[in-house]
């Protein structure tokens, strides 16, 4: 039977074909429906991990066990799990073990285009690269038995195009794998020096025998066509050149580390020159060129390193077509995205721009207060990064330069919990005075509404131990810590103004449920009163969706309008934005109350 | 025949990517070999949203560049002037003539475009502007202009009616597929 699948579906299905009992991953884009589609599975155990170093130490876990694994993660996802993979790499396998790495070539939703292809060559391990939902499904289930039989961890690169785009996959069964249990291996499982030396003798076998199955693996395939033009390309890259010049002889590499040489050497004899299409960076080029430094090879010299490709790049990088017509469209306004109508990030971020603090910040979706008109963050570097940026910019200007000025970090629940821990704990042991913000909005919600520990749920949404922000803040030595509702702007405002300007490390907490959480609600929405609007444009500083400025009024849209009533609020004429009684519905800013009243109730009964 | 490409377009929110799914499902019925690409993420947050659909009797990429699609479906009319960059020289165009504004244009920074339809024009006659809005309200559902706009899309290619009703019928709620299936109608038909 044949479905249409994207890449990341495709992935859960090779791996659930392929016989897999454990997944673990950290949510983000554009990796995250790998695991949310494993964990629809019912033969196959799934968490969302606190993080992507914990997911993969928690996989290689199970696979001392002798179950088969994946992990699943965005490309900078993998640098957070650096650490134990390269360890991964040494200790190998007993139950297979398959990591896949989403990159995001022409950073869609992504602060860097890092190329972690270059993964496979440092830490020494076996990398597939598809270039559809079908090779995608084929690699993965493929990839737990060469993982058993070559002893290694195997990477599958994926990028945004091969893991968004959906293509024809035909399904196959289920290979009922059995666990193998537990036998201790000290000598391959503890890496203590005297143990890593033998164990690195042991992954130089390894690659060499890995290089001898990538000359044989029939998906790193050589299509011979007109031979004064010769192509080597992976990945998607290699369906853009197939479409840019279909004619010309092709080396499709599947496999992409090690390379195939033989076979390159074999593609190499027979064309005249030698173009290698790749994104991003000329990995294989570099790789290839430095093995046979007589051939005419092209790369980076024709196809540009900087951005994805699509087939016109490649048409026009080989000369196949010219430059597009110049149409001269005019200014078109950019449709950048935005915190949406109802967020409870929103009031914040209003408030901070207020108060002119400086703001280090972190990834989710209040890195969007960072766009104007909130303009409300200067920093965004990784996960974590706000609490950790904030101490060390406290340093060098408070502690080193002496200045008054105060830093907020700001952070929400789901990044906290992945990486803000150690960095708060890291600002209080170090006598750092800055204050923390915490966006508890319950649910990771840039990547598509995952739970996470604060959300009381798991990943099949069961119930489980709903992990208490409040007590870690506190726990972790900070005596100045509130927990507020942030639709409630005043109480918000003189909180944070009170906090930076104390002497000691404070964080605020502020608590309120994502707006898309509530998606089957019908709300009441708000409206202005066009006499009695005066057009100073305070609500339009919030930035909100719902609310523009049309001849010189306010003006509400209803159908985006959740009446968080942060408008009214900060609106300086009284009744000049109403409830809009016409309409029938909830409004927002009363649900949660209602919710934790619903809670309080039933613990009581 | 060659790959054709279908760019459809519009502001997160707007139902684009069910009826990408929609059309993808309905390529696939015809018997031809299907790729269909879009971006998650950011662009969910109120930001636009693009779905490529690429068919044929073998489709390499899943994206095109510029110059390279066949046919625009555009939710929203800005951002079928910002796709238009993707259209072949005479290519179509099919508008919904529905306004959202972006957030530099809400909050006054910028200026929406009023001449939409004569910046198309530079780049191919071949345009239509319609009223989904204005149909789903008649039909008394807003829901379905999306449904609509797949009709109207439908006309302009060489796909059976039949297949159209009946992924239509298989992808919408139950209670529902009445109006979705007029207002595919008022589209296909109009």
């Amino acid at each position: 039977m044949k479905k249409l699948l994207s890449g990341n579906e495709a992935i859960a299905r090779g791996a659930w074909e392929g016989g897999v009992h454990f997944g673990a991953a950290y949510p983000g884009t554009p990796s995250t429906e790998i695991l949310e589609n494993l964990s629809k599975y019912d033969d196959v155990l799934t968490e969302w991990s606190t993080n992507e170093k914990v997911a993969l130490e928690v996989a290689l876990g199970a696979t001392f066990g002798g179950a088969r694994a994946l992990v699943a993660q965005k490309h900078v996802g993998l640098n957070v799990a650096a650490d134990p993979l390269f360890s991964a790499s040494y200790i190998g396998v007993t139950g297979g073990f398959v990591i896949v790495t989403a990159d995001d070539p022409g950073m869609h939703s992504s602060q860097n285009e890092q190329d972690n292809r270059h993964y496979a060559r440092a830490a020494k391990l076996a990398m597939f690269e598809p270039s559809d939902s079908q090779e995608a499904k084929e690699f993965t289930r493929i990839a737990f038995d060469l993982s058993e039989e070559y002893d290694t961890p195997v990477l599958i690169r994926m990028t945004t195009r091969t893991s968004h785009s959906k293509s024809l996959v035909e399904l196959g069964d289920r290979k009922e794998v059995e666990v193998k249990g537990y036998q201790r291996d000290f000598h391959k499982r503890n890496l203590l020096p005297a143990n890593a030396r033998k164990r690195h003798v042991f992954v130089e076998e390894r690659m060499k025998k890995l290089e001898e199955f990538s000359n044989n693996f029939e998906y790193n395939r050589i299509e011979w066509g007109n031979r004064d033009i010769g192509i080597i390309a992976s990945g998607v890259a290699y369906q853009y050149a197939k479409e840019a010049i279909p004619g010309a002889s092709f080396l499709k590499i599947s496999f992409s580390y090690p390379l195939p040489f033989k076979k390159i050497e074999e593609f190499i004899k027979g064309v005249k020159k030698i173009i290698v299409v790749e994104e991003n960076d000329p990995i294989m080029e570099t790789e290839i060129k430095a093995r046979f430094p007589e051939a005419e090879i092209h790369g980076k010299d024709m196809i540009p390193m900087i951005n994805e490709l699509n087939p016109r790049i490649v048409k026009e990088a080989l000369g196949v077509v010219g430059k597009p017509d110049d149409v001269d469209l005019g200014e078109i306004p950019p449709r950048p995205p935005a915190l949406c109508p109802g967020c409870p990030h929103t009031g914040i971020f209003y408030i901070l721009n207020q108060l002119k603090v400086t703001v280090t910040g972190d990834i989710g979706c209040y890195t969007l207060g960072a766009l104007p008109p909130l303009n409300a963050m200067d920093t965004c570097v990784d996960m974590g990064a706000s609490i950790s940026n904030a101490h060390g910019l406290d340093m060098a200007l408070r502690v080193i330069k002496g200045e008054k000025k105060r830093i907020v970090g700001i952070i929400g629940d789901s990044t906290f919990f992945h990486s803000g821990i150690t960095s708060l704990i890291d600002l209080v042991y170090n006598k750092g005075v800055s204050t923390v913000i915490i966006l508890d909005n319950r649910i990771t919600a840039m990547t598509g509404h995952q739970e996470n520990p604060g959300s009381g749920k798991n990943i099949k949404g069961e119930p489980t131990k709903e992990i208490d922000i409040e007590a870690i803040v506190r726990a972790s030595g900070v005596e100045d810590v509130i927990t507020i509702d942030p639709f409630d702007l005043k109480l918000a405002k003189r909180v944070i103004n009170d906090a930076i300007h104390k002497e000691e490390p404070s964080v605020i907490i502020a608590k309120r449920p994502c707006a898309l959480l509530y998606r089957k609600i019908k709300w009441k929405p708000l409206k202005v009163v066009p006499d009695k609007c005066v057009g100073c444009k305070i609500c339009i500083r919030l930035g909100c969706p719902a609310i523009s400025f049309r001849d010189k009024k306010a003006v509400i849209e209803p159908f985006l309008c959740t009446s968080c009533q942060l408008c009214k609020d900060v609106c300086p004429i009284d009744g000049a934005i109403v409830p809009d009684d016409s309409m029938e519905g909830l409004m927002i800013r009363d649900l949660w109350d209602l919710e934790k009243e619903m809670k309080k109730n039933k613990e009581e009964k | 025949m060659d790959t054709k490409t279908i760019i459809i377009c519009g502001v997160g929110g707007q139902g684009i990517l069910l009826a990408s799914d929609v059309l993808s499902d309905v390529l696939l019925e015809a018997g031809y070999d299907v790729k269909k690409s879009e971006v998650h993420g950011m662009s969910q947050r109120g930001g636009d949203v693009i779905s490529t659909v690429r068919y044929g009797k073998k489709v390499y990429s899943p994206i095109v560049g510029e110059d390279e699609a066949d046919m625009i479906l555009a939710f929203e009319k800005l951002e079928a002037l910002r796709n238009l960059r993707l259209l072949k020289r005479d290519g179509k165009v099919m508008i919904n003539d529905f306004r959202w504004d972006p957030l530099p244009v809400a909050t006054g920074t910028l200026e929406y475009p009023e001449d939409i339809a004569e910046r198309v024009s530079k780049k191919t006659k071949n345009y239509k502007v319609v009223n989904a809005t204005k149909v789903a309200e008649e039909l008394g559902n807003i829901r379905v202009a999306n449904i609509y706009l797949l009709g109207v899309l439908a006309k302009e290619m060489d796909v059976k009616r039949e297949i159209w009703e009946d992924v239509i019928k298989r992808r919408v709620p139950q209670k529902a597929v009445d109006v979705n299936l007029k207002a595919f109608a008022v589209g296909f038909e109009g």
